[in-house]
């Protein structure tokens, strides 16, 4: 998860921000599961996790369709070029 | 134990490597390396159905979305520093770690305080409610996803509407109008009579 976060402080591409938001997600399942795993209650842990990776697949598909938008709108995926131009 | 920890330090590689990628599509599939070695884990862990699910939708859907959101916007490599220095977000990163490490102790392994539910009954009775949210997520990813990839309108283009009215686009208008190749000038909001 620490790579996850690490990954999403340095990150200036859109593309690239919604790649480490999915490594930073996927740690998290690991860790929903393996909390499960080590309670005796995998099956509870699986039932949290298939919604984690519901909710994080429409964040992933969402956050792409905008980064395809602002590419093809504004011509760039810098997002330090998008809060510029906000001004 | 032992295939448990060399699992997980692959998942961790190939994670590292997905954020330190220059490229975006050698990010991605080392994200789909880390969907495969983790679904391992899973299956390891007795989570047979979310193995089998990270596997086809993390390895498999996620990554084909990715590679065909890179064909659109173009892989495009970015030098310029991050917006937080690297030292800054090194030591945010090991503070959330404490601070999640603090909340994870003691260690011992708390005792079961349920029977153990078969995952049918789990997910389709005891948690309905997630069952529902996710329907409702997944509505709102497609109306999004449709609001997103429609044809984009510029600036000035007219909307023929049914009654033969047609609109200029609000977002983006230039106040003197563009011309039309035919030479006519596109109806205004101001050319209408306003309220006092």
């Amino acid at each position: 998860m620490g790579i996850g976060l690490y990954g999403l402080l340095i990150t200036r591409n859109l593309i690239k921000l919604v790649i480490v938001l999915q490594v930073l997600v996927k740690m998290a399942l690991l860790a929903l599961v393996a909390a499960g795993h080590a309670t005796g209650q995998v099956n509870l842990g699986q039932s949290l996790a298939v919604t984690v990776l519901v909710a994080d697949t429409v964040v992933a598909v969402i956050g792409l369709a905008l980064a395809v938008q602002v590419r093809q709108r504004l011509g760039t995926l810098d997002v330090t070029q998008l809060s510029e131009l906000r001004k | 134990m032992l295939v448990y920890v060399a699992l997980i330090v692959g998942a961790v590689l190939c994670a590292v490597q997905a954020v330190r990628a220059p490229k975006l599509l050698a990010s991605v599939l080392w994200l789909a390396g880390v969907s495969v070695l983790l679904s391992t884990v899973f299956y390891l862990m007795g989570a047979i159905q979310i193995a089998v699910i990270e596997l086809s939708v993390g390895a498999g859907l996620i990554t084909v979305l990715f590679v065909f959101a890179i064909s659109l916007a173009g892989d495009e490599a970015l030098e310029a520093p991050s917006i937080v220095p690297r030292p800054v977000a090194g030591f945010l990163v090991m503070l959330a770690i404490a601070l999640i490490g603090l909340q994870m102790l003691p260690l011992a392994p708390a005792e079961p305080t349920v029977a153990a539910v078969p995952f049918v009954e789990m997910l389709w009775q005891e948690r309905g409610l997630d069952l529902l949210v996710q329907v409702v997520l997944i509505f709102a990813g497609v109306v999004g996803v449709l609001g997103l990839i429609g044809q984009p309108t510029k600036a000035g283009e007219y909307e023929e509407f049914e009654d033969g009215i047609s609109d200029v686009v609000s977002h983006e208008y230039s106040p003197a109008g563009r011309p039309e190749p035919d030479g006519h000038r596109p109806v205004r909001t101001a050319d209408y009579p306003q309220p006092d």
